[in-house]
């Protein structure tokens, strides 16, 4: 049994969760980064995930998708294990080919937009559907204009990556997740490399997903954003969940005194 | 003295033109060989796997350090005594085309390490396979980097495979040489041979102006205006959204 075969652990029955999330850890060398988060999230709830930056939110979203695989723990979305197989009564881990399937489920927004910058606004929303999914193109590229009206930029789908303000790019960065049908949308830190007068039109978008039910992960220092669309806040630092809770008690009166004082920073920040 | 007549008769000289073909067409298979070789070295190299990247270090090491000249001797005369008989053809482009591949191995390597990370990061969270990333997405836009450098090779490979004359490829050096001997015209035939050369380095030029600008068309167009104007109005929009979703 291989170290990464260990991870797995063992298979468990699912239950009503989108997401299960066991006891996730995670190493790079000498550093641990993750030391054990649970979290389950129900279908069409939206978690925000706050928390002093190196604490190790971004490194527990990636590895939801399993961009960084966990050296322990596991994940499952919708009753399916990410990274793993059972085969005749254990589980193995799947090669890179059967993880970037599974990956799929996923759609995940990054801090630096990553917008593919070869290719124009439609034909970053197409990639995927065509070449991955093996969607007609017509077919992908109806659902690419019907995405980009979704987030606003009906007009903008010739226009190449660097012709587009940092908004307009995250947009379109949403739109190309939203392409691959994802059942749980990943957010890192989507608003924290806009300029100011940019954050409010890519939150506006978000708004929009969950009230449409999209089950969301949202790592983010948008404390509004936080109070008005999310199920739940969570505090994580020093690679575990310091607290959790409803985004109103979560926010007005936090419990532990590494939520206070980071809570205090943010709002300080803002006030400034 | 100067023969204006010859020179202008051998300006249109069908022996010497055909040379100046097989120049070119030796030249395009040596480049295509080099880059199926130089991408599968690049790709080697670049590999977490020793048994992978150690090979290729050493391909590049081996084809760099040594003059192409030796090597296409070696290749021709040499190999014989080992039992491996190849003809001028296939001599002159296994030499050539393995030297080519070294050189742009690291010519790509050099673009494919300056595609930002976050861009195999985004095709990973797409569901794409690590040879779709590369394929899809990487190398197209390595191709920006590496295209000025690997023009630049293919303007020496052009002047290079007269070396393959040594070994009595019949390129454009070697069918000048042969033409010296019988007409004894050395300047002008010379001169008309270096002409042709520059024909060629120079259309080469136009090329790969074309394929650069190709390859940064996403990096060419100028900034859009409207994206500006268009960043100012959602702060009315989102206070509409945000007190319609405080009335529920």
């Amino acid at each position: 049994m291989t170290r990464s075969d260990a991870a797995c652990g063992t298979a468990n029955g699912s239950g009503p969760w989108m997401l299960e999330i066991e006891n996730i850890h995670k190493r790079f060398g000498p550093l641990t980064v993750l030391r054990g988060i649970d979290m389950r999230v129900a279908k069409g709830e939206v978690v925000v995930i706050v928390g002093p930056s190196g604490g190790g939110k971004s490194t527990f979203l990636r590895t939801l998708n399993h961009l960084e695989k966990p050296d322990e723990g596991r994940v499952k979305v919708d009753g399916q294990l990410i990274g793993c197989e059972e085969r005749n009564g254990r589980l193995v881990a799947l090669p890179d080919s059967r993880v970037a399937v599974q990956r799929r489920q996923f759609g995940m927004v990054f801090q630096q937009f990553n917008l593919f910058a070869h290719m124009t606004a439609l034909e970053n929303i197409t990639a995927a559907p065509i070449k991955v999914l093996k969607v007609p193109r017509e077919e992908a590229v109806a659902e690419a204009r019907r995405l980009l009206a979704l987030v606003g930029l009906p007009d903008k789908e010739k226009a190449y990556p660097e012709q587009l303000s940092g908004g307009q790019q995250q947009r379109i960065a949403i739109a190309r997740a939203l392409a691959l049908k994802p059942k749980v949308m990943l957010f890192d830190e989507p608003t924290s490399a806009l300029d100011p007068e940019m954050v409010s039109d890519v939150l506006k978008v978000m708004l929009d997903l969950s009230e449409g039910g999209m089950t969301m992960v949202v790592v983010t220092h948008e404390i509004g954003f936080a109070r008005m669309a999310a199920d739940r806040a969570v505090l994580i630092d020093g690679g575990v969940i310091v607290e959790e809770g409803p985004p109103d008690a979560f926010f007005a009166n936090p419990q532990h005194e590494r939520t206070r004082k980071f809570l205090s920073k943010v709002l300080d920040h803002r006030a400034t | 003295m100067w023969d204006w007549g010859a020179f202008f008769h051998y300006l249109h000289n069908t022996y010497l033109l055909t040379g100046a073909g097989v120049t070119l067409a030796l030249s395009l298979a040596s480049l295509a060989i080099g880059l199926c070789c130089g991408t599968l070295a690049a790709l080697m190299r670049m590999s977490r796997n020793p048994l992978l990247s150690k090979p290729a270090a050493f391909y590049i090491w081996l084809m760099r350090g040594t003059p192409v000249l030796v090597q296409l001797i070696i290749i021709y005369t040499g190999l014989p005594q080992l039992g491996i008989r190849l003809n001028v053809i296939e001599s002159s482009l296994i030499g050539l085309g393995l030297n080519e591949g070294a050189y742009l191995a690291e010519i790509i390597r050099a673009g494919i390490l300056a595609v930002p990370r976050g861009q195999f990061e985004a095709a990973r969270s797409v569901g794409m396979t690590h040879a779709m990333t590369m394929r899809i997405i990487v190398l197209p836009q390595a191709m920006r980097i590496i295209i000025p450098p690997l023009g630049n090779t293919f303007n020496s490979l052009l002047k290079t495979t007269s070396l393959a004359s040594v070994i009595s490829m019949e390129e454009l050096l070697r069918r000048t040489e042969v033409l010296i001997q019988v007409q004894f015209k050395v300047l002008e035939i010379f001169i008309v041979a270096a002409l042709y050369y520059l024909v060629m380095t120079t259309i080469w030029g136009f090329i790969q102006e074309r394929l650069e600008a190709h390859f940064s068309r996403s990096h060419a167009a100028p900034k859009d205006e409207a994206g500006a104007e268009a960043a100012l109005q959602p702060n009315a929009r989102i206070e509409k959204v945000l007190l319609s979703h405080d009335a529920q």
